[in-house]
């Protein structure tokens, strides 16, 4: 049968050796609605001078899907409609000249079930090198129920935590032993003996607190457990500290895991640089074992910083809450480290709740429906302390893990006093806000107050009240909410 | 502080001129919304303004003991009590004497038990939904049988007094019934007499306002009665009110109903089509006159009306 | 020793007006008010004695005020705890859960350790109080 000649040209262009460019390609399709399965994504987009915004949508479409930098015959082998990403949407970010936001769409089938490392391998194992591009950002990502479905989600989640420790209404405390590096195992337990006795529900390790020369693993699991069991005597109230299980290789952080569970701690914690596929095993195990997992975001700073390349931290939340973390450090808007209020709130929120955005306001581009999976316990950790307790339950809200580490082992009477200060400034703030009380205004009279009975909260007070962090944020949500009438 | 503060939930202030405005339109709405009901309107008048007068006192930080607010309604049936508490219970919401102002309406059968020790935990069920509200017992005197030894009503009035006396900021009770029924009441519990403090009255109404109630129910259903209807409604009321059983509003409402029924019948069984809207919703005169009220040599009272 | 089980242990005891603030708290987002009384005060004793049926159709804090006294009254110097119960989707859980009685005398725990392998240990948390039967635990308790 003939082809008509017009038809032919176009067949030939289009298949014809050679390079064209990715939206002649199929690539970009401004007329594409998204399919409820699809994922989608967000990102910033700085295209090279001379790359048009639309061009360089579908080149990082392509490139993270079906795409390779030539025509090649063998596409036609496929169904490659349906597997090629489609940019369907660019904005010009206000204020920002060279900045646009890319909106792509990817086919269900393009992503192994349940698998972290192939959803990170395809959207963002390749395109972020790519030349044309002078950076790029993955900003958000929506994950729809049909592949929310196929991940276990948190081992345990936050109702689940709770009742476990059979602790509710209020933010759960903790604190990470200081100085990071170098006690022995001995002093170690020490600290954690203090600060739970005084009042705090958990203590941790630090992210780099393996097994080192001064201290091994073992060592310091045996008196860690020793500090919480004496701890528990003391008080009446379950407590915990997170073992650190991560290890070289899998095989050492399960021998670790096993024997943190065989001496009966109630949770663990693995560092992010195991890997996302050590993450999802560890994940796993702990559902299986009946243990906390704690994730300590070790080293996302690296690349969720800055604004204009990388990946947004709230994406490494969205993929942490799919593994199956119980326990995620999301920031603290108040403390050392770096945190804008709104991202922040948008972060939480991703952890936290059934259905989420979409608010520009906070960052989040998407509305995301978790489909009934579990909430990530989101842990606010790094250079807070009891004077900004309203603060951080104005910011965090009730379900989170408030981390005083500094702000517990160094307390002038000491670390059980340090802890009781945290406690008792807590519940205070806890019950004026159920009275009605405006506890963010009020929040420091009702400290005040407390302190009055409360010793250590005085002097903790008095030591601190003066310590902020200000300084500029580099990653702020391109929106602001103003005014209307 | 607390104390000379209006009670609410949270110990916060109420803005001070609001109430009384608040109460003035629950009064007027009172007002539109019954007919007749004079004597009953004016006590309401009373109270309301004793109570708004007794907090500006308590705000000016003059001595104004609590109110003791429990309440007795006499009167026939049908004669708007349960109305009357509803609109009591938004009063004394908006006067922050009643916190939430919820209305519980119930009977003996809601308080008794039919067995030893099923009765005080019935009560107190009660009790504990109406906190914060208006409990509403409706012939109350029925909790009183004391030519039954065995009835444990008995038990429920010695919980329901308690509660009266220690939790007076927390519960207010209506009783409501027939006026001599509830004179006997009283007369075998002086407790409870002891404990109600403002007693109304709820007279019967007259034919015209019984008219004026049935119009009113008409034209909130889009009827309307023709002008022979009208009159064979006034002899039907005038022949009804004599008649034992009398429900005041409630045969009306029952006898509205039936001619609606009868009218239903009519239309369709006539063969005209389509039926024009002034058809639809007009009552004609044989609608009433089927009732078996007007039959002349029926003396009983009508088991339907 | 002080047990610090629920929510606001670590402030000192709640007065009656406090906890009818917390219950107001808990009725006006629609959550349920349960009383629960124990004299185990073991950490995971999870199920203490109910005191009659969580309070479901309730508007005010005085109704629940009313079941705590009865319950005090009835219970004399043992732990009493008042939860708040949110059954909205994706919770399902205790909201809200703190302490309103404790015994008089509190004696505590012993913590007893059993020897094993390498040096680790086994460890067992044994409340003073249960060593007498249930209703003779705290002096002063019926």
């Amino acid at each position: 049968m003939a082809i008509r000649n017009g038809a032919s040209d176009q067949a030939r262009s289009r298949w014809a050796s050679g390079v064209i460019p990715y939206r002649e390609m199929g690539y970009w399709q401004p007329d594409y609605e998204p399919k409820a399965s699809d994922i989608l994504c967000a990102f910033r987009v700085t295209p090279q001078p001379g790359v048009e915004p639309e061009e360089a949508a579908a080149a990082v479409a392509g490139e993270s899907s079906t795409a390779t930098w030539t025509v090649v015959w063998t596409d036609r082998l496929t169904s490659y409609e349906d597997y090629q990403a489609k940019a369907y949407r660019v904005e010009a970010v206000p204020g920002a000249p060279d900045q646009y936001i890319a909106y792509i769409a990817y086919d269900l089938d393009l992503f192994e079930e349940g698998s972290i490392a192939n959803l990170a391998s395809s959207i963002i194992g390749n395109v972020f090198g790519f030349k044309a591009l002078r950076a790029l950002r993955l900003e958000d990502m929506r994950i729809p129920p049909h592949y929310v479905k196929t991940f276990q989600g948190p081992a345990h989640g936050i109702v689940a935590e709770r009742e476990l420790l059979n602790k509710y209404g209020r933010p759960l405390l903790g604190a990470t032993v200081k100085p990071k590096l170098g006690l022995s195992a001995r002093n170690y337990g020490r600290v954690v003996y203090e600060a739970l006795r005084g009042g705090l529900d958990f203590v941790k390790d630090d992210e780099n607190t393996n097994s080192q020369p001064f201290m091994r693993w073992r060592d310091r699991f045996l008196f860690c457990m020793e500090a919480v069991n004496k701890a528990i005597a003391e008080t009446g109230e379950l407590k915990g500290h997170y073992m650190n299980v991560t290890a070289a290789s899998m095989e050492e952080i399960y021998e670790r895991a096993e024997f943190a569970k065989e001496l009966g701690s109630v949770i663990v914690m693995i560092d992010l640089t195991i890997g996302f596929s050590a993450m999802q095993s560890m994940a796993r195990w702990a559902r299986k074992n009946g243990v906390l997992l704690h994730l300590h975001r070790a080293g996302h700073s690296t690349y969720t910083r800055q604004k204009n390349h990388g990946v947004s931290f709230r994406v490494l939340a969205k993929w942490c809450r799919l593994i199956g973390v119980d326990h995620l450090h999301a920031g603290t808007v108040v403390g050392k480290l770096e945190g804008d209020p709104r991202n922040v709130s948008g972060y939480y929120d991703t952890l936290r709740l059934n259905r989420v955005g979409p608010d520009l306001g906070r960052g989040l581009y998407f509305e995301q429906d978790w489909a009934s999976m579990p909430g990530v316990m989101p842990v606010a950790s790094g250079g807070i302390h009891a004077a900004q307790t309203h603060l951080l339950l104005h910011y965090l809200g009730e379900d989170t893990v408030l981390q005083f580490g500094g702000g517990t082992i160094g307390h002038c009477m000491g670390i059980a006093a340090g802890a009781t200060a945290n406690r008792v400034a807590v519940e205070a703030l806890i019950q004026a806000r159920n009275e009605g009380r405006d506890f963010l205004c009020e929040g420091p009279e009702i400290l005040k107050q407390a302190a009055r009975w409360c010793r250590p909260l005085r002097e903790a007070l008095e030591l601190w009240r003066d310590v902020t962090f200000d300084y500029a944020s580099t990653d702020t949500p391109d929106v602001t909410v103003t005014a209307s009438f | 502080m607390a104390t000379e503060q209006p009670r609410s939930a949270n110990g916060a202030n109420q803005p001070a001129p609001a109430f009384d405005a608040v109460v003035r339109e629950i009064l007027a709405r009172l007002d539109s919304e019954l007919i007749g009901l004079k004597p009953v309107k004016t006590r309401i008048r009373e109270i309301a303004a004793l109570l708004v007068v007794d907090r500006m006192r308590r705000e000016q930080g003059l001595i104004a003991e609590s109110p003791s607010l429990h309440m007795c309604f006499t009167g026939n049936p049908g004669t708007g009590k349960t109305t009357v508490a509803m609109r009591m219970a938004e009063l004394l919401r908006s006067l922050s004497l009643s916190r939430k102002g919820h209305l519980v309406t119930v009977t003996r059968d809601d308080l008794v038990g039919q067995y030893v020790g099923h009765t005080a935990p019935k009560t107190r069920e009660v009790l504990k939904r109406a906190m914060g509200g208006v409990l509403f017992i409706d012939e109350a005197y029925y909790l009183y049988r004391p030519e039954n030894e065995r009835d444990y009503g008995q038990e429920a009035i010695e919980i329901m007094l308690q509660v009266m006396e220690n939790n007076r900021d927390d519960l207010v009770v209506i009783l409501a019934g027939y006026k001599d029924r509830m004179e006997r009441f009283f007369k075998g519990n002086p407790g409870m007499k002891s404990r109600i403090t403002h007693h109304i009255d709820f007279p019967d109404y007259s034919a015209e306002e019984l008219m004026e109630i049935a119009k009113l129910m008409l034209a909130r259903q889009d009827y309307r009665l023709s002008a022979q209807g009208e009159q064979a409604l006034r002899q039907y009321v005038a022949r009804r009110m004599a008649q034992p059983n009398f429900a005041n509003a409630r045969s009306i409402r029952n006898a509205l109903e039936r001619a609606r029924l009868r009218q239903a019948a009519r239309l369709l069984a006539s063969s005209q089509r389509p039926l024009m809207r002034e058809q639809l919703m007009t009552l004609e005169a044989e609608e009433i006159m089927a009732s078996r009220v007007m039959d002349e040599s029926a003396d009983k009272a009508p088991e339907r009306e | 020793m002080h047990l610090t089980q629920g929510t606001f242990s670590y402030l000192p005891a709640l007065s009656d007006d406090q906890i009818r603030a917390q219950v107001s708290y808990a009725l006006e987002r629609g959550w349920s008010v349960a009383i629960e009384y124990t004299d185990d005060p073991h950490p995971r004793n999870v199920y203490w004695n109910m005191w009659e049926t969580p309070l479901f159709d309730v508007k005010d804090a005085a109704a629940v005020m009313l079941e705590l006294a009865r319950c005090r009254k009835a219970n004399p110097g043992v732990y009493v705890r008042l939860s708040a119960y949110d059954r909205s989707k994706g919770r399902q859980t205790t909201a809200l859960s703190f302490l309103v009685n404790r015994p008089a005398d509190e004696p505590g725990f012993a913590l007893e350790r059993t020897e094993f392998a390498d040096r680790r240990l086994k460890y067992t948390l044994r409340p003073y109080a249960t060593v007498r039967p249930s209703g003779q635990r705290y002096p002063h308790g019926d």
